[in-house]
Order: C-alpha cells, then structure tokens, then sequence
C-alpha cells in the first residue's frame, strides 16, 4: 500500500461509475432471466377441452389432458358416495375451506362435483406433482390402511385421497385434490377448462 | 514477470523450446509446484485413491458426453426415440451410452468415498475449510447436473423425477409457484424444461464444475494434502531434509501418479464389469420405468429418484406434519439449552429464544411440504458447516476417543439406510424410521461442537505411521 492520500473526487467518481456500471449489469440480466418465462406458445395453449362421457361406467376412470394436466372423470358408485360419510373424520381438510388450489364454489360440497356421482378432478398431486393412482378396491393393500374404503393414492411420498380427492390427515400433501373449472353441456357433454362465469 | 533466461547455444532442441516457453508461460513451474515437488504425505492408504479417480471420472463423463450430444436431440417429441438411436443404430453408442451413464453412478459412488475420507481423517480441519467448502460446492454442482441429466432421456423416471423436484421449489412461500414456473417455463413439465435443462447440463453446470474442480485443486495444493493421521507433514516443526522438502512426504510425480494408475486399474475393471454385464445394475443405475416414454398424465407406481439421491430424498419423506411437532421441541430444546446451560450474554439469550419462538411459529404455519424441502437442502447445506463443527482435539479418527468410530459407523450405517429406504415405496415403518433417521443425520451434526469433545482423545504422533515396503 501506497502512503499517498486518498484523492477524494477521484474516489467519488470511482465509485459513482462502479454503481452505475452495477445498475446497467443488472438490467442486462432481465432480458435474459425472461427468457425463463413461459413462452408466448406456452401462455397460448390451454384452450378447454370436450369431453363426451356417455360410456363412463359407474365405478370407472377416464383420463383426459388439459393445459398439459391429467384431469380425471370418475363415475362414482353408491357405496363409493357413502364411503365420503365415513372418511370425514379422517381428513385433513373435509369442507376444503383452504385456498392454495382452485375449488371452483359448485365444487365445495362434500362430494366436490357439479353432479354427486361425476367427479373431475386433475390428477396432480398437491405435495409435489405426482400424479395419484387408482385405488378403488376396498380393504386392506400394500402401502394402504386395512381399512381403506377406496380413493387415490400418489405413488410418490404416500398421499393418500378419498374418493373426493380429498386428503387424508397426516400426508405430505397439504391440500385436497385441484378441481378445474368445468360445466355440462349437455347431459353427457363436458367443458373442462371453462365454467358459466367465464 | 520472471526474469528472462537465457540458455546455453549448446542446449539440445527440446531444451530450448522448452525455455522459449517457460519464458512466456509457467510451464516448468507449474509441472514443478503441482507434480514434480508437489510433496504429499507418503501414508497415504486406500482411501486416497478416491479424489484422482473423480477426476478421471469427470473425464469420462465430459468425452462421452461430447459424442452422446453429437446424436442425441433435445426435443420432447425426439428425446426418447433419439436415446434409444444411439443404443440401437449409432455403431458403438450403446457403449458411450452406457459409459456416460454408468458413469453418473460411479462418479457419486468415488464422490461419497472421497467425502467419507475427508470426514474420518479430519481433511476438512484448518488451514483445509477452503478445500472441504469448495468440495462441498462441486457435490452440490454433481446433483444439479446429475438431476438435470436424467431428464434427459425423457423416461417416465425423467419426466415425472424432474416433476417432484421442481414442484421443491413451488413449496416456498409466495414466490414457489412463479420460481417453479420459472424453471419449468410451461405450465408442467415440458419441451421447454427439457431443452433448458440440456444447456444446463451441457454447457452451464460443467463450466461450474470445471472452475470449482481447479479451485478445488489450487487449494489443496498452498496448504497440502492431510493424511490418515491428520499429522502435518508441511508445518514449521514438521522434519525437513536439506533442501526443506518434508521428510514424510514424496513428490506427487512420480510416486504418485503411478500409484493411483494401480486404483484407476481397479476402477476401470469395476467399471467395465457394470458397463458389459450390468449396465442397467438391477435397475439402479439405469431404473427400468426410465424404459418406458415419458407420459405426462401416467405416474409409474413405483416412483423413486436414482440411489445417490435417496437418503436425502428419505429426509424428504420423513418430514409429515406429525414430525412438525417433533421438529419444534428440537429447535425449543435447543433454545432452552442455549438460554439455561451457556454463559452468553442475556442479549444473545434473548435473541436465541426470540429466534426459536419465532422458528416455532413458522414452523406451524408454514405446511410439512416445505419443510421437508428445508430439512433435505438443509442435509447437503450442512456438510458445508462440517469445518466449523467439529472441536475435536485431534484431526484424525485414528487418535479419537474408541466411541468416535462407532458413531461414525452409526453414521454411515444411518446413511445406507436412509438411502435404501428411498428406493422403497412409502411405508408406515419405513416413516418412521426414516423419521429416526433424519433426526440423527442432523444431530450428528449440530451436536457435534458438544460431542466432539468428549472423550480423551490418543497421543498424536509427531511423524506419520508408515513402514517402507
């Protein structure tokens, strides 16, 4: 180190032109960090889909994409509706009251779904975005309570849901089981995607 | 700037080349401080195998992953197909296949020796922090680059591994869901995850790699390397010969480097025994589900992430809601010990009890999910600590108290198990003690400034143990 004085105005500028330097690096690093945002593409594709679902049997599952997502139909049985009655007690949020993911309001009711026996609902996991299996067989199963009455269970981390999506209490996923906007268009059309107030 | 040799006319050619260069550029002096008078311990046992065969591991991974990227193509429609090409049509790209992804697994297999290494001889001990804490940046830089390379072959293992870990980050509070999207850049996981990963994976990670790996190395080389007896072999009353070269040390080249041709040998016979026989390693290295093309709305029922990752994806699972409350009386207990039990001054008690209070709360309010995601980037960020933990007396295991090697066993074990319940799908035991599991990992380590002291350490030697063979 030198012993001669600091030159103040030199300094001053020194450090004025370093921040300006700074502030113009940073604004360089929007555009690229951006470029990390969905594209124009990406934002465009989620038009809502038609599903016809006349050969739906009761007790069965069908599949469809939206927006990249598994959504779920299920027709659901009479003793699969009474088994809602039973698991109440073993949820971790019966009435979906919390607000992390979408429950559209025709979809806050006990069995979660426009009609009680049609449920739609998307397939993703709410801990980490697995995408839960069918479990409808009844009673004791690997990786399952003895006395499971029939849901969902996510092959992931063990997030097990009833037959309303709904999660059991003491599971990595902290929320019931997303519910996207849907309406009928006829008796057994669906629109998943769009609902009446959109 | 050197002064500027001047050779005799007489010199041979090469002589003169090389002084025509070293006058421009270090080159006998660096091939002097790096291999020639480089002095290393000479006890150096097996152990010291493991740090030039991850070398030779990144080699491996960087040649074969130039030819792999010359046919393969990072497009979600053409990924799966373009991968099963190389096995298939490409002469010979089943092997460089087959070696870039053996490779993965064997480079976190000599990584997690190398580890072990420095934690049983104390290797991360003053003056070496530096070297541990670069060690532990370069671990960090495997995962990531580890993760985003097994998207790659857009498998269903790829797609929906990749989903769970960037689904991590959607877990933290207010910003997660945008970050997630952020690093997705769709809606889930999709083309454009893919091809970001691959120029991560290809370009981003290893350029990383690559400058941590030297400073990794430059550090290692201004302290010098530590030894089975944690002894130092450079320090001012270490015994030197006349030239002030340490008496318990030998020149890297050539005692070295022929030396650890003899573990590269071994390696390499491993290694080529899984490429030809195993490639696939019961489906460990290589998961079968990953056989399959990805499928956006199909989760396999079995999902597990490749071994290396798994005990801290175990940490992962361990944390529910029920091991919240377990977690709160930790940081409670903690508190309370800091407040009750230590001479601070009543102002950093405060603090220490306002902070747990204040964690606590957090704690309840904040879903498991997240959590889980602290305690599993808590288990690597930890290591990073490991220097400023540990208050043993003595460096290394050697002259620890007996019950210090039984609680690194205890560790180790901890560790295998927590990785082989990874693999497994969840299961209420298999919770519970991983549950067990996690709890000890962290103890391990935050009790260690307690611990390590404890017990009579064993007279150190004032020359490392070796007998000439």
């Amino acid at each position: 180190m030198s012993d001669t004085p600091v030159d103040t105005s030199k300094r001053t500028w020194l450090i004025a032109s370093t921040c300006a330097g700074a502030v113009g690096g940073a604004a360089v690093a929007v555009p690229f960090v951006s470029t990390f945002q969905p594209s124009e593409r990406a934002k465009a594709a989620g038009a809502a889909v038609e599903v016809d679902i006349s050969a739906l049997k009761p007790g069965e599952k069908m599949t469809v994409e939206w927006r990249g997502k598994p959504v779920w139909i299920v027709k659901r049985t009479p003793e699969q509706l009474e088994s809602l009655n039973k698991t109440e007690s073993q949820l971790a949020d019966p009435e979906t009251d919390r607000k992390a993911y979408p429950n559209p309001a025709y979809a806050k009711n006990q069995h979660r779904s426009i009609k009680p026996e049609i449920f739609v609902a998307v397939g993703i996991c709410t801990h980490l975005g697995c995408s839960p299996s069918d479990k409808f067989q009844t009673g004791a199963q690997p990786s399952l309570p003895d006395d499971w009455l029939g849901g969902f269970l996510c092959p992931c981390h063990g997030s097990t849901f009833d037959i309303a999506g709904r999660v059991f209490k003491n599971k990595p996923a902290p929320d019931n089981l997303e519910i996207p906007p849907h309406m009928y268009l006829t008796d057994t059309k669906l629109l998943i995607g769009e609902d009446k107030k959109a | 700037m050197a002064e500027f040799k001047e050779i005799s006319p007489n010199a041979s050619a090469g002589e003169k080349l090389l002084n025509w260069v070293d006058n421009r550029f270090p080159a006998s002096k660096m091939y002097k401080e790096h291999l020639s008078e480089y002095y290393a311990p000479k006890n150096f046992n097996f152990f010291y195998f493991f740090g030039s065969l991850a070398m030779l591991v990144l080699v491996i991974q960087i040649v074969t992953g130039i030819f792999l990227v010359m046919h393969y193509k990072p497009d979600a429609a053409l990924a799966f197909a373009s991968v099963e090409y190389i096995m298939r049509d490409v002469p010979w790209g089943w092997l460089i296949r087959y070696m870039h992804s053996t490779g993965a697994s064997a480079f976190f297999i000599v990584v997690y020796m190398h580890m072990f290494r420095g934690l049983i001889y104390g290797s991360y001990r003053q003056p070496r922090e530096l070297v541990w804490v670069f060690g532990c940046a370069i671990f960090l830089a495997l995962m990531a680059e580890a993760f985003m390379g097994y998207l790659l072959p857009w498998g269903q293992m790829s797609y929906w591994g990749a989903q769970v870990i960037v689904n991590l980050f959607a877990a933290v509070p207010f910003i997660g869901p945008d970050l997630a999207l952020l690093i997705r850049g769709d809606y889930v996981v999709g083309d454009a995850t893919l091809n970001r990963f691959f120029s991560f994976h290809v370009i981003a990670v290893p350029l990383v790699l690559l400058g941590l790996v030297v400073a990794h190395i430059i550090a290692l080389h201004e302290v010098g390397s530590n030894n089975p007896d944690g002894v130092e072999i450079k320090g001012p009353n270490a015994p030197k010969d006349a030239n002030g070269h340490p008496l318990d040390g030998v020149p890297f080249h050539p005692y070295y480097t022929v030396h650890d041709i003899l573990g590269v040998s071994g390696f390499l016979l491993v290694f080529s025994a899984v490429i030809f026989f195993a490639p696939e390693f019961g489906g460990y290295f290589l998961e079968y589900n990953n056989f399959i093309p990805a499928d956006p709305l199909k989760t396999p029922l079995h999902i597990a992430p490749v071994w290396y990752f798994t005990p801290f994806y175990s940490m992962l699972r361990a944390i529910t809601s029920e091991m919240m409350y377990v977690l709160i009386a930790c940081v409670l207990a903690g508190a309370y010990f800091g407040a009750v039990k230590t001479n601070l001054p009543k102002i950093v008690k405060a603090g220490v009890v306002g902070a747990a209070v204040f964690v606590s709360l957090l704690m309840l309010s904040i879903d498991a999910k997240f959590w889980g995601v602290v305690v599993m980037g808590g288990a690597v960020v930890i290591l990073f600590f490991l220097p400023w933990l540990d208050n043993c007396a003595v460096k290394s295991i050697r002259y620890r108290p007996d019950w210090h090697k039984y609680l690194y066993a205890v560790f180790v074990v901890n560790f295998l198990i927590l990785g082989y319940l990874g693999v497994q799908p969840p299961s209420a035991i298999g919770e519970r003690v991983s549950q067990v599991g996690s709890l000890f990992y962290f103890g391990f380590f935050l009790l260690m400034p307690i611990w390590s002291r404890i017990g009579e350490t064993k007279p150190v030697p004032d020359r490392v143990t070796f007998t000439p063979h």
